[in-house]
This record gives C-alpha cells, structure tokens and sequence, in this order.
C-alpha cells in the first residue's frame, strides 16, 4: 500500500500570485491617482494653520444665529416630505412593472430596470444644479430633484420586495378569474403594506440629509444659508446650521426608527 | 378556553377603535403643514424654453469635448475623478480600521463606553456634510482635486467605520479559538486569524464605498473640489446645454461602468 501523496500547492498558490499581482494593482493605481489629483501632503501641513483657524472659528458656535435658521429647517424638512412621496407615488407602478414574479414579459421588464439604473446613477446636487436651472431658485426645484432621486432609490427597493412575497394569494385570485387590478390591490399590496411604509421612511431620513445641502446650489432649505455663511467666512455660523441639521437628522431618525419598528 | 373567548370579544377600547382615525389626522397635518410652509415660485416664464433646450441639448451632446487633448476635456476629467474617488477610498478604509476596532463592542466587554464612544464619533462624522469638508479643504490646500481627495478621506470614515466595526461584532470567532488553543499568542491570532477572517468583508465594504465616492467626485467639483463636476457647473451656469448633455453622458457610463465592475468582483469576494 502506497503511502497517500501528500496534496501539492499550485505554483500559484505558493507564491501568492494572485495577491502579490492584486496589490502590485492598487500600489501602481494609488501612485497614478496621487499624480493625476497633485495629492501633497507636505501641502497640507504647511497650510495647516489655516485650516485649525477655521476650526477655531467653527468651535465657537454663534447661537444667536439658531432663530434665522429656525424656518429654513422646517423648509427642508418640508422639501424632503413632499419630495419623496411623490418620488414613492411614481415608484409604485414602476416597481410593480419591473418585479418578475408579477410581470412575464422579459423585455419589458429589463427595459423598466435599465431605465430606473440610469435614473439611479444621476447623483442629488448634479439634478439639483439642473433643476435651478430650469424652475429656478427656489424650493421647487429642490421638491423635484428629491423626488427623482428618491424615485430611483424607492423603485428599487420596492420591487425587490415585491419579487419575495407569497404567490399564493396570489394564484388563488386568479384562479377565480379576478383581474390584475384587484389582484395587485387585494393580494399583493397587503403583503408589501409595511415594508413599503418602512422604505418610505428611510429615504425620507436620506432625503433630510440630502435636502440640507441641495440649498447650496439654490434649491431651497437650510444649504441657502450653509452656502451664505461660507461665502462670507461666517464659520461660528455654518457651525450652528451643522449642529442644528445633526440635531435635525437625528431627530427624524429616531422617529423614523421607531415606527418601522412598530410596523415591522 | 373562557378567559380566551372574553378576550377575543371583549368590546375594543376607544382607543383601539379609533386609532386609524388619530393616523389618518397626524398623517394629513403633516401634508398639510409641508405644503402650505413651501413657497412654490411656480414655473417660470423661461422654464419651457430652458427644458426644449435641454432637451435639445442632451439629444445632441458636444462629442467633440470627449477629448481634445487639452488636458481639460471629458475622458481626462473623468479619469481624474476616478483617481479622486480611488485614492479617497484607500486612504479612508486604511483610516477606517482603528475607528472600527475602537467602535466595535465585542462579546466580553462588561461596560460600553469604549464602543459608545467610538459610534458617536463615527455618527457625527458621518453628518458633517461632504460639501462643507470639501469647501473647508479648498481653505486649507487651494481649490482642486486635493481637496476632494482628503473631504471624500475624511467623510467616507463615517460609514466605512460603521461597517467595518459591525463586521467585527458579527465575525466567526472559530479561527481565533483554533489558535488561541493551540497556543498562539495575541499578536499571532490577530495576524493568523482575525485579518484572514475580516478581509474580504472589509475589502467588499471598500469597494460599496468605492462606487458611492464615483458619485460623490463627481459632484464635488460644483464647489470647486476638482473632477467632472467643475465643468458641468460652469456649462449648467453658461446654458452650454450640449456641454451638459456629454457630461451627463460620462457621468452616467462612468457609474454604471464601476457599479458593474465592483457589483461583479463584491459577488467573487464573498
């Protein structure tokens, strides 16, 4: 009886090749990309005064500065509501369309999800400067940007969890030969209910934080007023706008939470 | 089997009865208040002639601004926001790792203020607007991608932390007790166990990061932070709506390209 043979490495596994190659990769894409963006940290250190003078500034909050930014805030907050029900609303029957356990049609669907991809790749201040653009400055333009964005992230979210519900309810109405209107209504959307209130709430958390900087580019709430205080170096205030949004994100986080936990 | 039935039948309490109604009230204040508080300017007069031409802008994109080797043309801008996003990615996940042990609370820790405090540092990290990071680098380094590189650095600590020092308090503890009883030492099961253990979740976290600082470069230009974002504000505010159209158009090949290139390596990762 011959002894086993004991299992032999690959020479590529011996010598870590896939590894050593990986790393080589990055090191060689880090020393490219530190040249293309004239990254220098010497540069940093020497303008380092500079950059704790402002942090000085920041460390002292003006608070007298809270009662301008009272109303801005609840702008935002506004904005951000309006902004991903309507974003949610038009979610809807894009996710029911792009969920393959509801829809066969293959092509229609890929369509349907290509569509929201590209609707997904667009980032919140690049649709913001657009919007200005076009309705102007105003909270308008941030409502709308809101809702496109949140219409993407929604959209997703929602057929994702269409695709794992039961199909049995399902089956048993269209056995009885009901229509696919009152399938979606009376089978289907019992069952995604409480998620879908659920993701609402949480791209309306995301939406707070993103409505605090659409402003900048003029599109309404609190970034108006962020964007101000940087302008004219006033940075004991933009340090109260961050601390007033912290204290407004968390609030609305807290909130948000706990309702999705009762609901889930 | 009585006090059952008397429970399924006993008459509901007001409140129970009418707390949809008390939903329906709270939810409609709600609307009410976030309409009424918003002052819509309505369309303006221009808003029908900008959007045709938008529309005919991004119908017909400026192809001769995908390169004209000055250097300041569409395929070297998005490289270079690559390469901000790139290495703002690295240096935060090497950051990152003190920041997640620190806010990690692992299994035997009786009290928690080592892990509590480390959550809220990460937290408000995690707030600070990347845009205000940004223009704040722009004081200290001049405007350009540097400032980008080191606001994507700081702000993207926030989330890589968090995700870090949760993979750390969920990891499988199995390969650390192996050499803990075989005799191995602190330093040895940290190097022999913990890291092989945690490095593809952490490398797969780093790449999720990756593809969100693609989005976050590119925009990071509208204040003057380098990359993509540069030009478009200037041709947003110029109504260079087919210099807009090609941006656009980069902007959208270039995510969909990363998300696909990293969605695919994150799937062989784990």
């Amino acid at each position: 009886m011959s002894t086993p043979e004991i299992p032999q490495r690959p020479w590529r596994q011996r010598y870590h090749v896939s590894a050593i190659a990986w790393t080589v990769t990055i090191v060689v894409l880090l020393i490219l990309s530190s040249m293309a963006t004239g990254a220098n940290f010497g540069m940093f250190l020497a303008n380092i005064n500079q950059f704790t003078v402002l942090l000085v500034q920041m460390s002292h909050p003006a608070w007298a500065y809270l009662s301008v930014i009272i109303q801005p805030l609840y702008e935002t907050i506004q904005m951000a509501i309006l902004g991903t029900t309507i974003g949610a609303a038009f979610a809807i029957p894009f996710s029911l369309l792009a969920a393959s356990n509801l829809v066969g049609n293959k092509v229609l669907r890929n369509l349907i999800r290509l569509f929201l991809d590209l609707v997904r790749t667009l980032p919140d201040l690049l649709l913001a400067a657009i919007f200005v653009a076009v309705f102007g400055i105003g909270s308008t333009a941030g409502v709308i940007t809101l809702a496109i964005f949140s219409f993407g992230m929604v959209s997703k979210l929602f057929y994702e969890v269409i695709e794992t519900i039961d199909m049995g309810p399902l089956e048993a109405m269209k056995s009885v030969g009901a229509s696919k209107v009152t399938i979606i209504w009376y089978a289907v959307l019992p069952q995604i209910l409480n998620q879908f209130v659920s993701y609402f709430l949480y791209t309306l958390e995301i939406n707070v934080r993103a409505s605090t900087v659409l402003g900048y580019l003029g599109a309404g709430g609190i970034g108006v007023y962020l964007q101000r205080s940087l302008d004219q170096f006033n940075y004991s205030a933009t340090a109260v706008i961050i601390l007033a949004t912290l204290v407004v994100v968390m609030v609305i986080d807290g909130v948000s939470n706990h309702l999705r936990r009762v609901l889930l | 089997m009585q006090t059952t039935l008397s429970k399924e039948f006993a008459p509901r309490s007001l409140w129970q009865r009418w707390r949809w109604l008390v939903w329906v009230a709270i939810i409609i204040a709600i609307y009410a208040w976030a309409i009424g508080g918003l002052q819509f300017s309505g369309l303006q007069s221009s808003a029908k002639t900008v959007s045709d031409s938008i529309v005919k802008g991004l119908l017909h994109p400026d192809w001769a601004y995908v390169y004209n080797g000055s250097g300041e043309d569409l395929s070297s801008l998005t490289i270079q926001t690559l390469a901000i996003a790139f290495l703002g990615t690295i240096v935060s996940a090497v950051i990152s790792v003190p920041f997640a042990f620190w806010a990690a609370c692992t299994a035997h820790e009786r009290f928690y203020l080592r892990s509590g405090s480390g959550k809220v540092i990460l937290t408000l990290i995690r707030t600070f607007p990347e845009i205000v990071l940004a223009i704040m680098f722009i004081k200290a380094v001049g405007p350009g991608s540097y400032a980008g590189v080191l606001a994507i650095s700081i702000h993207s600590i926030g989330m890589l932390g968090k995700l870090f020092s949760e993979s750390l308090e969920n990891m499988d503890r199995g390969a650390e007790e192996a050499i803990t009883s075989a005799g191995g030492n602190a330093p040895q099961v940290f190097v022999l166990a913990t890291i092989p253990t945690i490095m593809p979740e952490f490398i797969s976290y780093t790449l999720y990061r990756f593809e969100i600082a693609v989005r976050s470069a590119s925009i990071l230009g509208m204040v003057g932070a380098g990359g993509i974002g540069t030009p478009m504000i200037f041709a947003i505010q110029t109504r260079n709506w087919p210099r807009v159209g090609i941006i656009l158009l980069g902007i959208i090949v270039m995510v969909l390209l990363i998300d696909t290139l990293s969605e695919q390596l994150r799937k062989r990762l784990i």
